[in-house]
């Protein structure tokens, strides 16, 4: 049987319905929601600020401290254990590479930038509502950014491509391929790529192809959430 | 800083003022919101009261019964004070304050009070019990996370339901809710009143918080009673002192039960 009909009924190239608000932290230098289907990211800036201890300190640029977390309650199935894991450890650090190609930190020496993100509810896609979030928190903060960073994922399903890969595709009993993309839109650079399973050359070309065109819808309703703060 | 901004909060309450022109017995905008993460847990709240936000979680787990209460269940509650919600929160285990708040307003309250019958927790004698797990997350602090915090875990057990239970595999199915909720015999509501200088008020923000010595959460239930108290702070009280602020507590508790539905 071929994957001819997604499980939750969405066109092949459709992504999740998305919300998205900039400002929801009073006590941040720059805040941000973002949902997808019922994926839910918060994200906070705190910083420039100077960071401690001095050693950690470097005098070049500013450091970007990125925190994945997913509150307890926000699983699927049994609670999760609080505090860091190993994979929100691993997410926390992929998502500060992906954010650092759009800051310009060598205007702030000596200090640090911290990124809070906390998933308030999941539903697949948790590391690149997160990423997308702490963007659009980061230009609510006033950093002067190359652009905003904008994340989704891509995969395959016996061969068919699909945008916004969710909950139940990603434990598709026949195999999933499940590749989270961020990127700059505007030039298109990729900061973030991915992988669980497989996929050929070709294959993953046209996946990125894809992976664009869907992080432009992203970054509209980015800009349109910055935008609408400053309407009121 | 910190001292010009304790000194003028002090000087305004000698007027009987306060900084955001609120009365000394006045709560903020308070407001409550079920099911913010319906998909995941089976029980959500969110409480507002100005711009102090809080969001609670509750899951369920099945276990062993405790050897001395083989007739129970419980509940277990866990508060994180996240940096996400303040600059001076940290990263790392969990801080004195948030361990307070977690044993001393969230677990007592409902504890002490008897609002939840711990029996209807238990699924087999010396065997199975249910464990409901209450987790609290600030998201913004603007002052009196206490009250915020207890009333938050109070909105996400009320809005809670039961997953299904294979009782003979003892596997939790998740993905399927039964109707049944957890029944609270009475809503116990904290709420904290602080000192300063001579003067008694709720609801207090940061600032506030930074000028008090002393602090008392008192937890009434609808008839008045309180079924638990918290001194918090520095500063010591009077037996009238504690009188007039029981009493601020009951009245505001009485207040505060109504928004609950």
């Amino acid at each position: 049987m071929a994957y001819n009909k997604r499980i939750d009924g969405r066109k092949f190239d459709e992504i999740r319905e998305m919300k998205a608000q900039v400002g929801i932290i009073p006590n941040a230098d720059g805040s941000a929601m973002f949902q997808i289907g019922k994926t839910i990211a918060l994200a906070a800036v705190y910083g420039p600020r100077e960071l401690f201890p001095k050693f950690l300190q470097n005098s070049d640029r500013g450091i970007l401290r990125c925190y994945y977390n997913m509150m307890s309650f926000s699983g699927s199935g049994e609670r999760v254990r609080p505090g860091p894991s190993r994979r929100s450890k691993e997410i926390s650090y992929i998502t500060e590479n992906a954010l650092l190609p759009a800051l310009n930190l060598e205007d702030f020496p000596n200090s640090v930038v911290d990124v809070y993100i906390e998933l308030l509810q999941t539903d697949a896609g948790t590391r690149c509502a997160g990423i997308t979030a702490a963007a659009m928190a980061l230009a609510d903060a006033g950093f002067q950014m190359k652009d905003l960073v904008s994340a989704a994922s891509v995969g395959f399903i016996e061969n068919r491509l699909i945008v916004d890969v969710s909950n139940e595709e990603e434990h598709y009993e026949k195999g999933n391929t499940d590749i989270p993309i961020a990127m700059m839109p505007r030039t298109g650079e990729i900061t973030l790529l991915q992988m669980d399973g497989f996929a050929s050359k070709e294959e993953l070309a046209e996946g990125i192809i894809v992976a664009k065109a869907v992080c432009m819808e992203i970054y509209k309703v980015q800009q349109e959430a910055l935008k609408a703060r400053y309407k009121k | 800083m910190k001292d010009i901004v304790r000194t003028h909060v002090v000087s305004l309450l000698n007027k009987d003022a306060r900084l955001d022109g609120r009365k000394l017995d006045e709560y903020r905008k308070f407001t409550i919101e079920y099911g913010i993460s319906s998909k995941s847990a089976e029980g959500s709240a969110r409480v507002k009261m100005g711009d102090t936000e809080v969001v609670g979680g509750v899951k369920f787990l099945v276990g062993p019964t405790y050897p001395d209460t083989p007739d129970k269940g419980t509940i277990v509650a866990n508060v994180e004070l996240l940096p996400l919600s303040s600059p001076v929160f940290e990263t790392g285990p969990p801080s004195i304050q948030s361990i307070e708040y977690a044993r001393a307003i969230v677990d007592r309250g409902l504890r002490e009070s008897d609002a939840l019958d711990m029996r209807k927790l238990c699924i087999k004698r010396g065997e199975k019990m249910w464990t409901v797990m209450i987790d609290v997350y600030s998201i913004n602090d603007a002052g009196n996370l206490a009250d915020a915090i207890g009333l938050v875990a109070i909105a996400a057990l009320k809005d809670a339901k039961f997953p299904k239970y294979d009782a003979e595999k003892d596997i939790i199915n998740y993905e399927e809710r039964t109707k049944k909720g957890l029944e609270l015999k009475y809503l116990p509501i904290p709420i904290t009143i602080v000192k300063i200088g001579s003067k008694f008020i709720i609801d207090p923000t940061v600032e506030e918080e930074n000028a008090a010595e002393t602090r008392l959460t008192v937890t009434t239930i609808e008839d008045g009673r309180a079924c638990a108290i918290q001194k918090g702070g520095e500063g010591t009280l009077t037996p009238e002192d504690i009188d007039k602020m029981i009493q601020l507590s009951i009245e505001k508790g009485k207040e505060l039960r109504k928004l609950f539905k």
